[in-house]
């Protein structure tokens, strides 16, 4: 029951909100969405913790085997929750932005919401390939309507990328499919196919670019700093937030328990793109001076190492990547708040333009250099635990013969971290202030409100993790046993 | 049979309607009774219900199959007709004949679906070609409809010719005319008369390389005839080509299969590839038509039960989402891309209908469209051995998205002037009616499935 409530709530909301007239009633309604959403997300994880309440079974195309099948395991569980979550904070972030014909934005912004559920929820190819299109579209068109200047070549081309992509999943999807034994979309028919080796070694690259393209994956990843950049803000916090853990999540859940052959075999493969894209998106990180584009690269170089440890296939760094994924959740969409107040307020995101913050708006610069020290993984915040868990992991790996080159390299990327985010902080917050920031003011309350929360969450999982970990402990076990089964 | 004779007799009516009533209105409803008649006959006769017996010496099989098409192919003359009836008015001042005519290519469509002998296929495909040749040219002042008329009769004759010696060379093979015969083996005959048959086919449904005459035709043509041209018509003569081919060569597939997945290969690149670069978005449905025609060939390429069944899908999916896109279409001033510009604001229901459609046709998932693709592609897989053309089609599928995400682009991204475009409420809701029957087949295909077998009494 509970997740058929978490998809079919934002579907209807979303559905209902092209039909109301007032912008503000829409936004209204979009909040109080979303929190009823958060509200069953969490009590499906407090009180309604039984396998009935969390299992739905129903009939969809019975003549091609596919059923309306969802379900939560802790996988499932811990991104649906991030997903609920972060929509009431980013709607409550944003509230003070106007948008034209505002019923239509909040309405595919709900859309996607359910988009996002489905994927993390469905235990079912066809329908998990549906939602997996259906999250896609809505941002499509959030970006090419809302966005900046060069929005509509710009969300072309990543929308062009991630279907492609996803087509070739689809093919992948079907062939598994036809190989069935009981012609099912079911995943539990999935994890029973029989395929010959070869055969594994070229699906999985049809479902890996899937997934490569949405993390994204250097080289698949040249759509994303042009997104991020072009889309308005709360999309941007959707896209870089939970939609990029789709990738992570289809990785875990669809590539390496269904073809654990290939992913001994491709796995070094992968982990060497992965660190190329780490290096290079942090080298490149340091050269912006657009804020929107920084934490963009930033982002592509967290999401890199997340798979790197994926592939690692031990216990520590799996659960290190699950917690990882709800912390980066949190964490970049953080960020974007404070990108959003700053560009609000100073009609720029140059880097250049700014500084000296911290004298006129000290609420401001305290709670953005702690969501900063989390993203550069500082002791005590939550990112810590989870690229200490990866770091961990990917050092005893046993996947592979060049652990130590993977971590070591991988550790480079953590000082070009601190070098872009420190850096970062010192030009926005210290130094003189200019003409620009001369008269800034600190930031309201409910943004203040919505900064704490964050900040907060931050520094309770970083400093007593052990609640996220358990809601993934099972899933992790289990995938890890279906791989450990098939090393070479 | 009961479709065959009532749309040959209200064919005749209607030539007669002109006489008695000068009031097009009278004779548009006219019209609308007939095919309601004819799709409500039609489903009485999948339940078993004849209304004529005539000894017609086993010519004509009258299975579910070609009758389940039938009512998707009539279904659909009656949504065109609702929706683009008044435009086809416009067009010239003999309204009565165009209706005619239309019942006349029916009868067409019913013949090329049941057909069980060679002759019976040739006089089918003749009966939907010759009323299509005067449609086409059915704006007699315009030089650009002249030129297609004729372009597409000589084109037309010249595959007639083809068609007719392969009919010639099976005959010389086997002795008769029946399908179905199963040929076991492949003798020199034989396979010349395939390829010729084949060849011959394939012009009719614009499958490359005998595409050619298709965008000029398309193009040329009163936009109202283009998009019964491109959708029913095409799709019956996929339904005849399908019969042809699994009932006189199934057993010898492996022998022509790869020859037919060559030439959906290069259906789905010419169509998908020139598509991209047009600048007007009546030759850019033309040429997606032909791409969708590439996609349609993969149930020629698998023939398995899937593939059937993908097929009468494909073409429900197909022709509802082109008819509601050429309805827009129509009303449209300005042809390119641009004169869609900003078309979101101004007739906001328009707007999302056609992007409905658009998105249907680009195979986008909770549309009919990739349901039918999805058909497609699992028949394909199923049959195992044709894996590449099953990677090319859906690289095919994402370069379509790119034209037609840019008829969405125009509509919802981009500034444009107001203009004036006449639509009826009726109009608009027969529209979202059509946008929501795509949407309801994306999400439950078994609907249209189940529903179509429940008429059936021995399934």
């Amino acid at each position: 029951m509970i997740p058929v409530l978490l998809i079919v709530i934002p579907l209807l909301s979303g559905c209902i909100s092209f039909f109301l007239k007032d912008g503000n009633s829409a936004r209204a309604w979009a909040l109080l969405s979303s929190i009823v959403t958060c509200i069953v997300s969490i009590a499906g994880l407090v009180y309604f913790t039984s396998n009935d309440q969390w299992n739905t079974n129903a009939e969809w195309i019975p003549s091609l085997g596919s059923r309306f099948a969802v379900g939560g395991d802790g996988l499932g569980k811990l991104l649906s929750l991030l997903t609920a979550v972060s929509f009431p904070i980013i709607f409550i972030a944003t509230y003070k932005s106007s948008y034209i014909r505002a019923n239509h934005f909040f309405g595919l912004m709900l859309l996607s919401q359910a988009g996002l559920m489905g994927v993390f929820l469905s235990v079912d190819a066809l329908l998990f390939y549906f939602f997996w299109e259906l999250a896609l579209i809505p941002a499509y068109f959030l970006c090419s309507i809302w966005g900046g200047e060069r929005r509509i070549p710009v969300t072309f081309k990543f929308f062009i990328y991630t279907f492609i992509a996803s087509l070739l999943m689809l093919v992948g999807i079907i062939y598994l499919y036809s190989k069935t034994p009981d012609q099912s979309f079911a995943l539990s028919s999935f994890y029973n196919v029989n395929l010959s080796n070869q055969e594994e070694l070229w699906l999985f690259w049809l479902f890996f670019a899937a997934f490569a393209v949405k993390m994204p994956i250097f080289p698949f990843h040249t759509w994303q700093p042009d997104t991020y950049e072009q889309s308005p803000t709360a999309t941007t916090m959707v896209l870089s937030g939970i939609m990029v853990k789709m990738g992570l999540f289809g990785v875990i859940r669809w590539l390496v328990p269904i073809l654990p052959t290939a992913s001994w075999a491709w796995g070094d493969g992968v982990s060497t793109l992965c660190i190329i894209g780490m290096i290079y998106a942090s080298l490149i990180a340091i050269q912006q001076d657009d804020l929107k584009r920084l934490i963009a690269y930033s982002s592509i170089a967290h999401i890199g190492l997340m798979c790197l440890a994926i592939f690692a296939t031990n216990t520590v760094s799996m659960q290190g990547v699950m917690i990882q994924m709800f912390n980066h959740g949190i964490n970049i969409i953080g960020l974007w708040i404070v990108v959003e107040l700053i560009e609000r307020q100073f009609k720029t995101r140059k880097i250049s333009e700014l500084g000296g913050l911290a004298q006129k708006a000290p609420g401001l610069a305290i709670l953005l250099v702690i969501i900063s020290l989390a993203n550069v993984a500082l002791p005590l915040t939550n990112a810590f635990i989870g690229e200490f868990l990866m770091f961990s992991g990917i050092f005893s790996s046993t996947a592979t013969k060049y652990n130590i080159v993977f971590t070591a390299s991988a550790g480079i990327t953590i000082i070009l971290s601190a070098i872009y985010t420190l850096n970062m902080i010192q030009r926005v917050l210290y130094g003189n202030t200019n003409a620009l920031t001369a008269e800034a003011k600190d930031i309201r309350m409910n943004e203040k409100m919505i900064l704490v929360i964050i900040v907060v969450g931050i520094i309770v999982i970083g400093v007593y993790p052990k609640p996220v970990l358990e809601i993934t402990q099972g899933t992790v076990e289990s995938i890890l046993s279906r791989m450990i089964s098939k090393q070479p | 049979m009961n479709a065959i004779v009532i749309s040959a007799i209200w064919g005749v009516i209607m030539m007669f309607s002109g006489i008695l009533s000068k009031r097009s209105a009278v004779i548009r409803y006219i019209a609308l009774t007939g095919l309601a008649l004819l799709v409500v006959c039609n489903v009485l006769e999948l339940g078993g219900n004849r209304f004529f017996e005539f000894n017609v010496h086993n010519m004509l099989v009258f299975d579910s199959f070609g009758l389940l098409f039938n009512t998707i192919a009539f279904a659909c003359t009656l949504l065109f007709v609702l929706l683009s009836g008044r435009d086809m008015e416009k067009v010239g001042v003999h309204v009565a004949e165009y209706y005619a005519l239309i019942f006349f290519i029916l009868v067409g469509v019913s013949v090329s679906s049941s057909f069980n002998t060679l002759l019976m296929l040739f006089l089918g495909i003749e009966i939907i070609s010759i009323p299509l040749y005067i449609l086409t040219g059915s704006d007699k002042r315009n030089l650009k409809s002249n030129e297609a008329s004729l372009k597409y009769f000589l084109m037309g004759a010249f595959s007639t010719g083809l068609m007719l010696m392969g009919i010639a060379l099976i005959y010389g093979a086997q002795g008769n005319f029946m399908i179905g015969y199963g040929a076991k083996t492949l003798s020199p005959l034989m396979s010349a008369g395939l390829l010729l048959l084949l060849f011959s086919m394939a012009f009719k449904v614009s499958a490359a390389p005998f595409h050619f005459w298709t965008p000029d035709v398309y193009d040329g043509a009163p936009t109202v005839f283009t998009s019964f041209m491109s959708t029913i018509v095409k799709a019956a003569a996929f339904i005849a080509f399908i019969r042809l081919f699994s009932g006189s060569f199934g057993n010898v597939q492996p022998q022509w299969q790869m020859i037919v997945a060559i030439i959906t290969a290069a259906t789905l690149l010419v169509g998908n590839i020139t598509a991209v670069f047009q600048q007007s978005v009546k030759r850019m449905l033309a040429y997606s038509s032909i791409a969708q025609a590439g996609f349609m060939m993969f149930a020629l390429v698998a023939l398995n039960n899937k593939a059937s069944e993908g097929l009468i899908f494909y073409t429900a999916a197909y022709c509802l989402a082109t008819i509601g896109v050429f309805a827009i279409l129509i009303r449209m001033k300005d042809y390119t891309f641009e004169g869609f510009n900003g078309l979101a604001k101004t007739h906001p229901v328009l707007a999302a209908t056609n992007a409905v459609f658009l998105l249907s046709l680009a195979g986008i998932p909770a549309t009919a469209g990739f349901m039918a693709k999805f058909y497609m592609l699992s028949a394909a897989i199923n049959n195992g051995h044709v894996l590449w053309l099953v990677i090319l089609g859906v690289v095919c599928a994402a370069i379509s998205v790119y034209y037609y995400f840019r008829v969405i682009q125009a509509m919802y991204f981009k500034e444009g002037e107001s203009q004036e475009i006449v639509t009826t409420p009726a109009f608009r809701g027969l529209l979202i009616g059509i946008a929501v029957i795509v949407i309801v087949l994306g999400i439950f295909p078994q609907w249209l499935i189940d529903n179509l077998y429940y008429f059936i009494p021995d399934l």
